[in-house]
């Protein structure tokens, strides 16, 4: 059903259910917003999107209004555009201005509209300026309440969405700031460090612990070996640090930058992704026949793997024992490469990156260093890379497409997928299902537990077994589900859990995107699809056809699941309170 | 057998000023002298003189005393419940009525009460409210047996339309409407909300309804459950009301006691039980949205409307909520009908309103007045004019949300619409007169200072615009401020008036803009000849000493609290600028008006 | 309380016990109730008046109150019965006794008792 309405004088049919922000991106005018994520963050408090509306008393917010029949709407009235910028004023008044040194600078959705709004004098307002002190408590997120404008995104990300809930709206009126409760600091709470928050802030107020500098450096020391491994959902994503379209796939562009950053060695993580398949659907199907603790879930994702050690630690035995694919390969890099090399593993600057803030965490765990020393020595955000590669001078549009090294440059396509949710799930039914059967799948797309949904579930028949399998993503789906297994409503016997909806494509390390992209545009299904069609041109598609990682087992771990597997590439969990 | 009853108010006012240790004494003494069979003490809400409490009133000749206190007790049961004789001296002496030497005029003749006309206040300082037989006496519960016996919903909703009721709280939405889009949003689910979350400075209107006759509320919300459809219901009171919490506690206990709540009330279908929640203290939680945020357990916040209450409201379900005043209207409405409502007020604000008077004004307290009573007669003859023999300068009508009607509108009828066409509103009832000491600037400011600090912090035009203004305001009564200042405050308060999320954010603004509108002379005074006509804000104001009246007699420098005053005794004395706080002591000190204020 | 009759009966017994609130009744029985008076024996008598005026469901419409020394203290107990439109009439020598009599002839009948009055006590 739709309804008529005028958008300033020109008349448009728009569906009934619409918003007014809705009808007029429909009409092709964009509308600032700053609070407002679609199906989110409805609370339509910045202001920013004010239109005027016949016969209405005041301005009214479109984000959250509804569009009437024969509704006539205007949205670039004097008036409004006054509004707008007093608003802005208004925000710059209790803001920190210095934009030069701010992390977000030129990606900031408030200098965005400030400029788009001329907000020529940003002392248009003076007064009492807030001082917050800054929360550097975690090892991967910075909290700077001076920069923040109260959009409450954030908020929004860590209660609704990962049902975390450690930050929150504190004090009230010109005093009120985002924090925990009790203003204790991010790293005495329970936040599991997905960094969600980070990803929708439109300011500088949230950004990932930066770490730039000192992997530059340590790639600069002559005395070290600097090497690095990207994960699979990096190479769809990197490009948006550069202007590019989301969705564009830049593997060999990465490749070939971060060897101009001085790495000597350019790994693809997408091959630990098929080890941890190996050593998983191992340890899967070591459980089913044994009667091991079922459903077994995966461990690949740090923000999961916290989340379940401070909410649901009757769940903790449920882990995989397996590392995450970025310690798999700091580990083999410290203990089977290094031995190749004939280095010290204390020599080698093991560089992961990745589309997580929470890696920055599960660096340090314990548990993770199999050569006596961290497996990985630096995790960084897909969007520090983006920055080192400005700051390095590389024309990054302009690279040649290059390939990753030997010996870790192969991944098979079940590795790739591993950057979308349902994709650790696929590879693992690939594997499993062939080494359970003895012979080949016909079909090797398990389309059930694709997508975008945040829960997903399915059965699969595998020989006379039926497998009951569940995919979650974002926290408060991975609540949900095991709510349900602690129910007993439902068993399954394996379920893939990754902190972020959407999996890693959507992480929290992950290049930002302004709310007009976020609202407007599926981003993981976007991003996804760079996976996706990449495991379908692949020719080498299952996990245990990788001959490098046959090849590992071969010359150094024997076989998935042996002794030296468990010391190298399987660790523990602790219970955390909440 | 009891042939007299004392009522002494149990209204917060009077329960601060003793009435409770009064009622204690009085007991104590009628039984000592052997009348505790004959004379009955009731407690009862608020009369509405609070300023003159405690309040008792001697039936059935209806003596009313005021400020009585324990030592008064055995002459009042001496003289006046066993021999008759009336205690002249505490009785309240209204000047305004002539009465004959000696006699004494009841409570009902003096001005304060003969103009008003008791709808909502009618059994408040009348039945005991911890009492349900008392109010099932007044005809109580009756609408409520009516409307289930003997009208339809849509029957109830069509009275209440006619009968022109409009929401007491400040918004002024017809009531029956409201009622009615609640009535036609389906759901299986749906809830009746009194807003008790009084919060406006000075208003105590809700306090005393609740305070003084509980039931009528209880009754009214079950009326509404009935209407719209809803078995429940919730009584969003401040925790800073625990009389009030008290009385409602009392009264639904009772209520459920009789089968006036629960299950099947008056052997029909129809269920409804109501529970008490409590609020923490935040003014804007008395805005409707956030109000209900904070009942469903979370920080107490506005939400966008639409989608409005009526269609998704608490916990997502079509709620009405109507504040006290309204509901407590209700009951009567349903059993004299709505043309007998109708027949009282204005042509678009229906029946009466009651007011809490505060500020320059001999009688402080609540009145309820019909609606079209003009501004004069509320300050002139109820509230007993202006004291000390001063100009009346403006009323503030509308607490912190609304604005000031200067003498120039004293006139004005009184209801919604003339409220808002001179720049103020209805508002809760507040009413604060104010005379000619009084420095507009320094009320805006006052009121601001109040929205500033109650802002919840949503949006970012109250969250950090009425901050601006509060300093613009600042800067203007310290003597810094500049023409433009004036400009940029005034910019500045219409932005946030068409901006805000919620209605208290779109109403903050209304103290600046009203006296910006009706005295914006002084704010020029302020600005331009660094000077504030009223003699209020400090920084414009000195003190000097006029040589040639002072005698030298030394009372001002032994008063001044920091010394600033120097001078030789029978010699003329000096203030020293520099020192001096402003404080004003040394003009009361004076005898010889030696001192003038600048 | 299930029916609309229940709540009725309920306000019916109720309304007698509060009309003394509702101001001054149509006629007002007046006891002087000073030193002389009470020394007299004139709080029986009052509260003769108000037991019978209970009884008889009269509390709406009749007031009863005391009042100080009238100056007539001889005649004591003394009570004065008041009536809109009508002069008052005044009891002298009053007891519990002559108290019924007054409120079945005078305040129901209409037709003062003419013996007890002053003028007749006088003679």
């Amino acid at each position: 059903m739709n309804v008529n309405v005028k958008i300033n004088g020109v008349s448009y049919s728009v569906p009934r259910n619409a918003t007014i922000l809705e009808a007029c991106k429909a009409a092709s005018i964009h509308i600032p917003t700053l609070c407002y994520l679609k199906g989110l963050s409805e609370i339509g408090a910045c202001r920013m999107c004010l239109v005027e509306v016949k016969g209405a008393r005041s301005m009214v917010a479109s984000c959250v209004a509804p569009v009437n029949e024969g509704m006539e709407i205007f949205t670039n009235t004097p008036a409004i555009r006054r509004a707008r910028k007093m608003n802005l004023e208004l925000i710059l008044s209790d803001h920190d201005k210095n934009c030069l040194n701010c992390a977000r600078n030129q990606s900031c959705e408030l200098q965005r509209y400030c400029r788009e709004y001329g907000v020529e004098d940003q002392n248009y307002f003076t007064g009492k300026v807030n001082e917050f002190r800054k929360d550097n408590s975690t090892l991967a997120i910075v909290r700077d309440n001076n920069k923040c404008i109260l959009c409450r995104r954030c908020v929004a990300a860590c209660q609704v969405q990962q049902k975390v809930g450690v930050i929150g709206v504190n004090d009230r009126g010109f005093d009120t700031h985002i924090g925990c409760a009790f203003e204790k600091n991010l790293g005495d709470s329970p936040c599991i460090l997905c960094g969600q928050c980070v990803v929708v802030c439109p300011t500088g107020a949230l950004v990932e612990k930066g770490q730039t500098d000192d992997v530059l450096n340590a790639v600069a020391d002559k005395t070290k070996h600097a090497l690095v491994c990207t994960a699979p959902s990096v190479r769809a994503t990197l490009g948006e640090c550069f202007g590019m379209a989301p969705g564009t796939d830049v593997e060999g562009k990465m490749v070939a930058a971060l060897r101009r950053l001085g790495f000597e060695g350019v790994f693809n993580m997408n091959l630990t992704a098929d080890l941890t398949i190996m050593e998983e659907a191992t340890e899967l199907i070591e459980r089913i026949q044994n009667g091991g603790k079922l459903p077994l879930i995966t461990s690949c994702s740090p923000g999961w793997i916290k989340y379940c050690e401070h909410y649901y630690p009757e769940f903790i035995e449920n882990l995989s024992s397996c590392k995450s694919p970025q310690q798999m390969f700091g580990a083999l890099a410290k203990t089977y490469y290094a031995h190749k090399m004939g280095w010290d593993p204390e020599d080698i600057v093991f560089v992961s990156v990745i589309p997580c803030t929470a890696k920055k965490f599960e660096v340090k765990r314990e548990g993770q260093s199999a050569a006596g020393v961290y497996d990985v020595d630096y995790a960084i955000t897909t969007r520090e890379l983006g920055k080192m590669i400005k700051r390095s001078g590389i024309a990054f549009d302009e690279l040649p497409d290059e390939e990753f090294d030997n010996p870790f440059s192969i991944g098979s396509g079940a590795g790739a997928i591993f950057g979308a949710t349902g994709g650790v799930m696929e590879a693992a039914l690939r594997t499993a299902a062939e080494v359970i059967l003895q012979k080949p799948l016909e079909v090797l797309d398990f389309t059930e537990v694709r997508g975008i949904a945040g829960i997903k579930k399915a059965t699969y028949k595998i020989g006379d077994f039926e497998l009951n399998v569940a995919v979650a993503s974002g926290t408060a789906n991975a609540a949900e589900l095991l709510d349900l297994v602690k129910s007993g409503k439902e068993t399954f016997h394996f379920i893939e859990i990754m902190a972020c909806p959407g999996g890693c494509v959507n992480g929290g390390g992950q290049p930002t995107q302004p709310s007009y992209v976020l609202n407007n545009i599926n981003l993981r299904e976007v991003r996804a699809k760079v996976l996706y069609n990449a495991d379908k041109d692949l020719p080498l598609r299952k996990s245990h056809e990788n001959a490098q990682v046959k090849a590992i087992y071969d010359e150094f771990l024997g076989k998935p699941g042996s002794h030296k597997a468990h010391e190298i590439l399987h660790t523990f969990y602790v219970k955390r309170g909440k | 057998m009891i042939r007299s009853h004392v009522l002494i108010c149990g209204g917060t006012g009077c329960t601060s000023s003793g009435s409770v240790a009064l009622k204690e004494a009085l007991a104590s003494e009628l039984k000592a002298k052997g009348l505790d069979e004959e004379v009955k003490i009731v407690m009862t809400g608020c009369f509405g003189l609070c300023a003159l409490g405690p309040i008792m009133i001697v039936y059935p000749d209806g003596t009313f005393y005021s400020r009585v206190t324990i030592n008064d007790i055995p002459e009042i049961v001496d003289e006046h419940l066993l021999k008759g004789r009336i205690v002249d001296r505490l009785v309240y002496n209204d000047t305004t009525v002539e009465v004959e030497e000696g006699a004494h005029i009841s409570l009902n003749d003096t001005t304060f009460y003969k103009k008003q006309k008791r709808v909502a206040l009618r059994n408040c300082g009348v039945i005991n409210p911890e009492v349900v037989d008392e109010y099932i006496a007044m005809d109580g519960y009756q609408a409520l047996g009516k409307v289930l016996t003997e009208m339809s919903p849509a029957q109830v909703i069509q009275l209440m339309k006619d009968s022109g009721l409009r929401g007491r709280g400040g918004g002024g939405f017809p009531t029956g409407m409201k009622w009615d889009f609640a009535a036609k949003s389906v759901s299986d689910k749906k809830y009746v909300v009194c807003n008790a979350d009084e919060g406006d400075p000075g208003a105590f209107m809700d306090r005393s309804v609740l305070e003084g006759d509980p039931h009528a509320v209880i009754e009214a919300m079950a009326i509404a459950g009935y209407a719209i459809g809803a078995d429940e219901g919730y009584i969003y009171v401040r925790a800073e009301y625990p009389i009030a919490i008290k009385r409602l506690t009392i009264a639904i206990a009772q209520a459920r006691e009789y089968g006036l709540l629960g299950k099947d009330i008056f052997s029909t279908s129809f269920n409804f039980d109501i529970q008490l929640r409590f609020g923490a203290g935040a003014f804007v939680c008395g805005e409707e949205t956030a109000l209900l945020t904070s009942i469903e357990g979370n920080r107490g916040e506005p939400r966008p409307r639409p989608p409005f209450p009526a269609v998704k409201g608490l916990f997502g379900q079509p709620t009405i909520i109507n504040n006290v005043e309204t509901f407590a209207n209700i009951p009567q409405i349903i059993l004299k009908g709505a043309e007998w409502f109708a027949s009282m007020g204005t042509e678009k604000s229906k029946g009466t309103k009651v007011f809490a008077l505060g500020g320059k004004i001999t009688h402080t307290g609540l009145v309820e007045i019909p609606m079209g009573t003009t501004l004069r007669e509320i300050v002139e003859e109820i509230g007993g004019g202006v004291p000390n023999g001063k100009k009346f300068k403006a009323a503030q009508t509308g607490g912190p949300s609304g604005g000031c009607i200067p003498a120039s509108h004293i006139d004005t009828p009184i209801d919604y619409d003339n409220l808002i066409a001179i720049g103020s509103m209805m508002g809760s009832g507040g009413l604060i007169v104010m005379d000619e000491d009084n420095c507009m600037v320094d009320i805006a400011k006052f009121f601001l200072e109040f929205t500033v600090d109650e802002s919840c912090g949503k949006c970012t035009p109250c969250r950090i615009g009425t901050r601006r203004m509060l300093e613009l305001l600042t800067k203007i009564t310290n003597g810094n401020g500049t023409l433009e200042d004036i400009d940029h405050l005034e910019e500045l308060a219409k932005h946030i008036k068409a901006t805000a999320l919620c209605g208290l954010g779109q109403t903050a603004p209304n103290p600046v803009l009203s006296t910006l509108r009706y005295f914006r002379d002084e704010y020029i005074a302020h600005v331009v000849e660094k000077r504030c006509p009223a003699g209020v804000c400090k920084n414009l104001v000195s003190y000097e000493i006029v040589a040639d009246k002072c005698k030298g007699c030394t009372a001002c420098r032994r008063a001044c609290p920091v010394g600033a005053i120097s001078g030789e005794v029978k010699q003329s004395h000096i203030i020293d600028k520099n020192k001096c706080i402003k404080c004003g002591v040394c003009v009361t000190k004076c005898k010889f008006d030696a001192i003038i204020r600048k | 309380m299930k029916t609309l009759a229940e709540l009725a009966a309920l306000r019916d017994k109720m309304k007698d016990k509060v009309a003394l609130r509702e101001g001054t009744g149509e006629k007002r029985i007046v006891v002087g109730m000073a030193t002389c008076g009470i020394a007299a024996g004139a709080r029986p008598v009052l509260n003769a008046f108000v037991v019978a005026i209970n009884e008889a469901g009269l509390t709406g419409n009749v007031t009863v109150t005391q009042t100080g020394c009238i100056g007539i203290c001889q005649y004591e107990p003394v009570v004065e019965v008041y009536e809109s439109g009508k002069e008052k009439v005044t009891y002298v020598k009053m007891t519990s006794e002559k108290a019924q009599k007054v409120i079945e002839e005078h305040i129901k009948g209409g037709r003062p008792v003419k013996e007890y009055t002053i003028g007749e006590i006088k003679h």
